[in-house]
């Protein structure tokens, strides 16, 4: 087990700027295990982007991201910030679960195979086990009877928790939520809350926008 | 109706059906690589690589097969040094400057339509394997290939239709292919009506069973888009 005074995930003075106008200016977060942070904020304001900066789908500008002790490593090529080394990113993003506003669900593969895509493939972990491990997720997000539906087949809040499950079944040290139900109706939007609250007394990491 | 001559002609015709199939597999086959290489040139980030693949695909897609064709055929043939080089075995065969032709032409059509598919993958789900750690070979082969294919299999289906037909242009370079051997019938028996006639029903049956074959094949890569059926497993299951 980690050092448990070492954040899961720090972030320290991250920048960044589109087309000249600065949307992020050095911010700063530590996450140690088990904490829960939201960011609140207007839209527009920087929330999505800072959070996409944590998994490097956007290069900040300046700053450090450090997950699990591991800090990402920069360089600047023609004035512009770049991750020097792209299989350290990858690396680093397995460690990072993300759940995207709009789901973001493969619609080529049913739901069982959303979750075991990236274990399997990435992680290199054995089918059985992770066909295990991702049934056992989709009973807790409570919808293990949709499994071999495909995305399309599903309500958006269902949807919705199997993309968390998708994000939980790489195991990650952190857990990043992009506004995970802004994009549901009012009455689907306490099953996505449900699974989440659940998650958080477990003790994983969690950040929410 | 001369049945028996009909019955005749046919049999001569589909002695050159292997040929024609030949053809269009090579051709097909070699086209459809070339295609990836030139989407993957065009689309790869390199300035220099992305200018060649538009002139290639510019060039093939904007001039006729039958110049193509005959270019590599007879044209070819015309520099010393091209028929005492190390391809002059390869390129003496009237079979092979025929498939070489048919394949880079359908190369210039395929990689646009291959692009297109790949232009139609949705951002969100790319953005979805890379933010699991996908990226390079691994999100190609297992999240953009197959939406990719998908969503090109259409249009790519009109192509494999039209390099069936384009096949009959071989006849011109002396390939004994169906067209080409219903020309020499032809030019026995002076009855173009009876041969030509035989050698269309050969063409549309090919063309019927390759569109049975897409449909089937886009309709099993196209479940995600129907409503749900459980899987035949657990049918089977309830019924033992």
């Amino acid at each position: 087990m980690p050092d448990p005074s070492t954040p899961a995930l720090s972030v320290k003075n991250i920048s960044k700027s589109f087309g000249g106008k600065q949307i992020l200016k050095g911010i700063s977060l530590d996450a140690h295990q088990g904490d829960v942070i939201s960011i609140l904020g207007a839209s527009g304001s920087g929330k999505s982007t800072f959070l996409r900066c944590i998994n490097l789908l956007e290069t900040p500008d300046t700053g450090e991201i450090t997950v699990g002790g591991e800090t990402v490593t920069m360089r600047r090529r023609n004035g512009r910030a770049e991750p020097s080394d792209r299989r350290q990113v990858d690396r680093i993003r397995t460690q990072l679960g993300m759940v995207f506003q709009s789901f973001n669900l493969w619609s080529h593969m049913t739901i069982l195979q959303n979750l075991t895509e990236g274990p399997v493939h990435v992680l290199k972990r054995p089918r059985a086990d992770c066909i295990a491990e991702a049934e056992s997720l989709l009973d807790k997000v409570g919808i293990a009877d949709k499994r071999h539906h495909y995305p399309a087949q599903l309500s958006g809040g269902q949807q919705q928790r199997a993309a968390i499950a998708r994000a939980l079944a790489m195991q990650p040290k952190v857990m990043l939520f992009d506004e995970p139900t802004s994009a549901l109706d009012p009455e689907l939007v306490g099953e996505v809350l449900r699974v989440m609250r659940a998650l958080a007394d477990e003790g994983r990491d969690h950040a929410g926008w | 109706m001369d049945i028996a001559f009909l019955v005749d002609t046919m049999g001569k015709l589909l002695g050159a059906l292997p040929t024609t199939l030949a053809l269009w597999a090579v051709s097909i086959t070699a086209g459809a690589l070339l295609a990836i290489l030139i989407v993957w040139m065009r689309v790869g980030g390199n300035p220099v690589l992305s200018a060649a693949a538009r002139f290639y695909v510019f060039v093939f897609r904007g001039t006729p097969l039958l110049i193509q064709l005959f270019l590599i055929y007879y044209g070819l043939g015309q520099f010393h040094a091209i028929r005492h080089g190390p391809a002059w075995p390869v390129l003496r065969e009237p079979f092979n400057c025929a498939a070489i032709a048919l394949a880079m032409c359908t190369a210039g059509y395929s990689s646009e339509i291959f692009r297109g598919g790949l232009l139609a993958v949705p951002a969100r789900e790319i953005e979805a394997a890379r933010a699991c750690g996908m990226s390079g070979f691994l999100l190609l082969r297992r999240i953009l290939a197959p939406i990719a294919l998908r969503q090109a299999l259409p249009a790519y289906s009109t192509e494999l239709i039209l390099m069936t037909k384009s096949t009959a242009l071989a006849s011109l370079v002396t390939v004994w292919e169906v067209t080409g051997v219903a020309q020499k019938i032809i030019a026995q028996t002076f009855r173009t009506m009876e041969v030509f006639l035989c050698a269309a029903a050969i063409y549309l049956a090919l063309n019927f069973l390759l569109a049975q074959l897409v449909a089937l094949l886009e309709f099993q890569l196209s479940s995600h888009r129907r409503a749900h059926r459980p899987p035949a497993v657990s049918r089977r299951r309830k019924l033992a």
